[in-house]
């Protein structure tokens, strides 16, 4: 599960439904991306699809100046996504060998949301898949809101960065609001990474 | 030199504060909006007092910057690419008038249209007006061509146009800052007392010098030190890249090296003797630009005689939308190699109305209030509210450009059509319909207007509207009778009591206004939020 390689190189989509918070996800990559002096570029989408409407951003790391701001299709190594339909929408950016992390909690605002079943099959029908029970998984810590942090810890050993710098991140991120906040998303990430580890 | 991670509008914000400026206008605007916010919480712009308050439009926002410009200060304003259509008469004519202190001009065009009405390229408006266009490629260029659009600003006395796209807009990238802000302009008026008199007599003579000035910019080092030309030995195919294309073709070239001679422009008017360089060398040309193709129609001109190009016009590239990795690894040829493609059970998620929004309510209300008349009769506007033409409200018939909902219900009330209506939010009644409103007041027009009011400009992220607590009295000044000026709530709990109102003045034969004033639930959450956090 180590991506060393002599040129490091990350590219990662989140994806999620506008309101459900992927840029929390983002700005932790990002601080954690500045810590080990990478080079990157993440765009965001603002405006009207925030209204609900399915939302994404594209984050690239590199140790290499990074040209374009959007991923290449076909070249993304993981997808996190906080919503398990939305992780399938990014497909023709993942590589072949790129990992699918994603939240198995649906959120349903469309009258024609599939069966959640379906969904998840197509999911596994990926070669790299990991479907965790964020939610669950957060409530479990006593932390309803840290889902997303879950989602990123489990993704956390395919982001090529020590998992140390995710943890500075988180601090850095939530340290405004809090030591409690900050256990508690610290302990949500440290849960979806051991999912993941297992 | 310290390094900042920012989005492209902030790169162009920061730079702007370094740059010494000392009013920055804007009205909100996908993708500009972050330009202002990010002056709006800098502590050097606080420390300066720098103007960052937000404008009713991006006319009154042009207007001001040119009038800080006038007093020898430095200006920015910045609007989304529509936005310069609705300031276009002070910005062309600025050229002409000419500038005192620096004044750039920001336009955030939206190719692929993701949170526009029309995907038109602010490129043109350049040449339009004979005022030099900057495009960065990425967030440092941005950065440093601010410096330089000042610069050229005050030497050649005219305003300076800088054009990015969404994708620069609001992406992040590390980006290299000054340590210390220039100091700011000291008030000088011009020297010139009559500069901005645009008298025809004077317009002429200026409106020359202004051509003449366009023609020699071209040479000037702040435009040319933009547009490179890196020679190559394949001869095949010669690229052109402009703007954030370039970003694009990097990402292709370095995977696998295609060596073929590069052409890139950030900087605008073209630069006439690389195009030559290029074209001399190459057989054929490709030209990847985000947007129209600009470019590629001034080298093709009418004849199109010349050179093979390759570009939108030919079909090698579409011809609308934006650009990305692998349209133009397509173009160049190369292989894209796509994942799996989308499973056919994942199903469109448009965006919609939030949870407890008060506009849902207002259509709601509207809905039943016009079930006797019939569909096809409600004109509307920009804003969150324009999400009421979606299922399963399927409730407004238009929305064109920031006011025109009055104005069309008026046009559509002249052909004879009853009841018409018009629903518009706070923030754009404010910003064009008020003077509709006061057509429709001077003709006794037969037309209902709903304002949606939430107290914010909404769809752009919340920021201050300037309706807010103003509107019964503009609506009444303007002169609007008070027994036809009708206040609700839209709460569940009112719905009976709302539908009697508007049913009553869709029945009325002259000007009403219905108000549904409730506040965004967005910004109240935030409002809430930041009370709480201020208490701890």
């Amino acid at each position: 599960m180590n991506n060393e390689k002599c040129v490091m190189k990350n590219d990662i989509i989140l994806a999620g439904v506008g309101g459900q918070g992927i840029l929390s996800i983002a700005a932790t990559i990002g601080l954690a991306a500045v810590e080990n002096n990478l080079f990157l570029k993440q765009s965001e989408v603002h405006g009207m699809s925030q209204r609900g409407g399915d939302v994404q951003s594209h984050f690239r790391l590199s140790d290499k100046p990074v040209a374009s701001d959007l991923i290449p299709h076909g070249k993304a190594d993981l997808i996190i996504s906080v919503e398990p339909m939305e992780s399938l929408r990014y497909l023709p950016w993942l590589s072949k060998e790129g990992w699918l992390v994603t939240n198995s909690n649906p959120f349903i605002n469309i009258p024609d949301y599939p069966p959640l079943e379906e969904i998840l099959n197509e999911i596994r029908k990926i070669r790299n898949n990991i479907i965790i029970d964020a939610d669950a998984i957060a409530k479990q810590i006593g932390s309803a809101r840290s889902g997303n942090m879950v989602v990123l810890g489990a993704a956390s050993p395919f982001i090529s960065m020590p998992y140390q710098s995710l943890e500075n991140a988180v601090r850095r991120l939530f340290n405004r609001k809090g030591e409690e906040i900050v256990e508690f998303n610290l302990k949500a990430l440290s849960a979806g990474r051991s999912f993941t580890k297992v | 030199m310290k390094e900042l991670l920012l989005l492209g509008d902030e790169a162009i914000a920061k730079a702007a504060v370094d740059a010494g400026l000392s009013g920055m206008y804007a009205y909100p605007g996908t993708p500009s909006t972050e330009i202002m916010e990010y002056i709006q919480s800098s502590k050097t712009a606080s420390e300066r007092n720098i103007h960052r308050e937000w404008s009713t439009n991006e006319k009154t926002a042009m207007e001001a910057a040119l009038g800080m410009s006038y007093a020898g200060k430095r200006a920015m304003v910045a609007m989304k690419h529509v936005g310069l259509n609705v300031a276009a008469d002070s910005f062309i004519n600025s050229a002409i008038t000419g500038v005192n202190g620096g004044l750039v001009v920001v336009s955030a065009d939206d190719p692929s249209m993701h949170s526009s009405q029309n995907e038109q390229d602010s490129r043109f408006y350049g040449k339009f007006a004979f005022v030099p266009c900057f495009e960065p490629s990425d967030q440092q260029e941005a950065y440093s061509m601010i410096f330089d659009a000042f610069e050229l600003s005050e030497k050649y006395k005219i305003p300076v146009l800088m054009r990015i796209t969404t994708r620069l807009a609001h992406s992040r990238a590390i980006v290299k800052a000054v340590n210390e802000p220039y100091p700011e302009n000291n008030l000088k008026l011009p020297s010139d007392p009559l500069q901005f008199v645009l008298l025809p007599a004077m317009a002429r003579k200026k409106y020359r010098a202004l051509i003449s000035s366009y023609e020699s910019i071209r040479y000037d080092a702040r435009i040319s030190r933009y547009n490179s030309f890196n020679d190559a030995k394949k001869r095949e195919l010669g690229i052109i890249a402009c703007g954030i294309a370039y970003d694009y073709l990097q990402e292709n070239i370095i995977e696998s090296s295609v060596g073929y001679p590069v052409l890139k422009i950030s900087a605008y008017p073209f630069p006439k003797d690389l195009i030559m360089e290029i074209t001399e060398r190459c057989k054929e040309i490709l030209i990847l630009e985000e947007g129209y193709p600009f470019l590629e129609e001034g080298l093709r001109g009418i004849l199109d005689n010349g050179i093979k190009i390759l570009g939108r016009l030919d079909g090698t590239i579409q011809r609308d939308g934006e650009l990305n990795p692998a349209i133009v690894a397509n173009a160049l040829g190369m292989h894209v190699p796509y994942g799996k493609k989308v499973p056919e059970l994942v199903k469109m998620r448009p965006p919609s109305f939030c949870k407890g929004c008060g506009h849902a309510d207002t259509f709601n209300v509207l809905l039943e209030a016009l079930k006797p008349y019939g569909g096809g009769r409600v004109f509307s506007d920009i804003g969150c509210y324009t999400l009421g033409a979606l299922p399963p409200f399927n409730a407004i018939n238009s929305c064109v450009d920031m006011g025109a909902s009055v104005t069309m219900a008026i046009g559509a009330a002249d052909a004879g059509l009853f009841p018409s209506v018009a629903v518009i939010g706070d923030s754009t009644f404010t910003h064009s319909g008020m003077t509709g409103l006061l057509d429709a007041v001077n003709k006794n027009s037969p037309v209902t207007i709903i304002i949606s009011d939430n107290s914010t400009t909404g769809m752009t992220g919340g920021q201050r509207s300037q309706a807010t607590g103003r509107i019964e009295q503009i609506c009444t000044g303007i002169g609007v009778a008070p027994e036809h000026l009708r206040m609700i709530v839209p709460l569940r709990k009112n719905h009976e009591e709302n539908v009697r109102i508007m049913k009553e003045e869709f029945a009325y034969r002259g000007v009403s206004v219905v108000v549904s004033a409730r506040e965004c639930i967005q910004t109240a959450a935030r409002r809430k939020r930041t009370d709480s956090s201020d208490e701890q």
